[in-house]
């Protein structure tokens, strides 16, 4: 019998799990998943909730519903991989052989990484979103919120969803108009990049957004610690803050580091085309847990499972790997009102202008404001419950497509 | 677009960063930190300038503050001194490598 183990049951664990132990023959292979967490998050759904989406219900599923029946889900942490011995050993003292291993233990939030972020203020008025937890109370304290100064700050990068923290600003904005209230509110987005928008056409078609929203942007602004109700960089810049929406550091899981697989962060060395863990046989990693320059993203991990599955078939048959894995990303962006743009783009091509998934037709808008590009993020959550994580064809390929696009020099 | 360093022709983007880091010498380097008002470069400098660029080689992305701290041995404050007002995008300057930046 030989043993496929899959550390990290979220969005590309559990899809891998499910496609391929309908590949492989039960005769001949296990397919074991090993995660502590007992519920499934639809991470995408917390954006919405400090604005006052109440269906926190509606984001989780109970991990035994969302694995095949064939797959042994283990409700364990991993303590460490042991690469030369082939083998993964978790918190209850147990091991786990492996022939393959795919590592899908995603990122954390490390508000602990910042000085002073986890002080007094922490979750009074210093708050996450990219947890349940701080995106509930979160929900609360924008309730609550009388005006004054909204920070809002991207600690350092990588991050999972990297346009999260500016479909936050928007989604704000759009908020406090709602509310009657965005004369008193003065929104400041903070981040350690040299734009909120880095990207050239990007930049330019995207750069009026912010000043017709009147948000303030405030680059290169590497926080080093909170301090006083202040935000403070590194370079001794400070920004004063009445509510702080912090985006923290994030890491890979800790086993990582433990096992020496990680970088200064855990995230893990991995091939960006064929997606093999450099320097340890027959072990894979996918989703944010990677150190590969692709963004942190659903989409992301979605692309990367047809890579990680034809791959493991060929690890399987002692086959060369196939460098397929181009950083194909497709991410929908939420700008207020009832509108998002869509994004598509890839390791060497920037987000274009254009249509999509149909060349001309659509109906979604690449970079452009539109109600039907916001309707199909909303709409995602159904397919992300019944067809992407069970394993099911979605139509859209996984390599990225010119087709319909303009090229950069035109747009 | 081309732009002229210490006598040498080199591909740069929009902004001015370079785009074939092949093209980069230590003299490219040197011209490129005078333009950007650094002054003359210091050991210190180059420790974090030849990270950058082998990092840069090897992940295939431009590495951001914490990974140029851990990697050069320079602390946070000394980086931010050699190099003030965003590390990350000027030390990518000198070093010939693309900007650091996001998906957006």
């Amino acid at each position: 019998m030989r043993h496929l183990v899959i550390l990290g049951a979220g969005t590309a664990g559990t899809m891998v799990a499910n496609r391929m132990v309908r590949r492989l023959s039960p005769r001949d292979w296990t397919v074991t998943v090993i995660d502590p967490e007992t519920v499934h998050l639809y991470q995408p759904g917390l954006l919405f909730l400090p604005f006052g989406d109440r269906d926190e219900q509606e984001l989780l599923r109970p991990r035994a519903n969302t694995l095949d029946e064939g797959v042994t889900w283990v409700p364990q942490a991993v303590r460490a991989v042991d690469v030369g011995g082939r083998r993964v050993e978790t918190d209850d003292g147990r091991s786990f052989p492996y022939d393959l291993l795919v590592i899908a233990t995603g990122a954390q939030v490390r508000p602990d990484l910042t000085e002073g972020m986890l002080g007094d203020l922490w979750q009074r008025s210093a708050f996450d979103f990219y947890t349940l937890d701080g995106a509930t109370k979160l929900r609360d304290a924008l309730e609550r919120f009388k005006g004054g100064r909204l920070v809002i700050n991207v600690v350092e990068m990588p991050i999972k969803c990297p346009v999260a923290p500016l479909e936050f600003a928007f989604l704000a904005d759009a908020y406090f108009r709602r509310k009657g209230m965005r004369e008193g509110v003065e929104i400041t987005f903070a981040t350690p990049l040299d734009g909120a928008f880095t990207r050239p056409v990007a930049s330019k078609r995207l750069g009026h957004l912010l000043e017709e929203k009147n948000i303030k942007v405030v680059t290169e602004f590497a926080c080093g610690s909170v301090t006083d109700g202040k935000v403070v960089s590194y370079d001794e810049r400070e920004i004063p803050f009445d509510l702080l929406v912090t985006v923290p550091t994030h890491s890979g899981a800790d086993f990582v580091t433990r096992s020496g697989l990680g970088n200064e962060l855990g995230f893990i060395a991995t091939d960006k085309h064929t997606l093999a863990v450099k320097g340890a046989d027959g072990v894979f990693a996918l989703g944010d847990a990677t150190d590969v320059p692709a963004s942190k993203a659903g989409s992301v991990a979605h692309f990367e499972a047809e890579t990680i599955i034809e791959n493991l078939e060929r690890a399987a048959a002692g086959k060369a790997l196939e460098p397929s894995f181009d950083g194909h990303a497709n991410c929908f962006v939420e700008t207020g009102d009832g509108k998002a743009l869509l994004i598509d783009f890839n390791y060497d091509t920037e987000p274009l202008p254009g249509k999509y998934p149909l060349p001309g037709i659509g109906p979604f808008s690449l970079l452009e404001e539109s109600a039907i590009n916001h309707q199909g993020k909303k709409a995602f959550r159904w397919i992300y419950w019944h067809g992407l994580l069970p394993g099911k064809p979605i139509p859209v390929p996984a390599h990225m497509s010119m087709a319909g696009k303009r090229p950069a020099e035109e747009a | 677009m081309k732009k002229t360093y210490a006598g040498v022709e080199v591909e740069v983007d929009a902004e001015g960063f370079m785009t074939h880091p092949e093209q980069w010498s230590r003299e490219v380097g040197v011209a490129i930190a005078k333009e950007q008002g650094l002054g003359a470069l210091t050991d210190a400098h180059w420790k974090v300038v030849d990270f950058v660029r082998g990092d840069t080689a090897s992940q295939g992305q431009s590495p951001g503050p914490r990974r140029i701290v851990q990697g050069s041995g320079v602390s946070m404050k000394d980086l931010y001194a050699l190099f003030p007002k965003g590390p990350g995008k000027l030390v990518a300057r000198v070093a010939g490598v693309p900007k650091p930046k996001a998906c957006l």
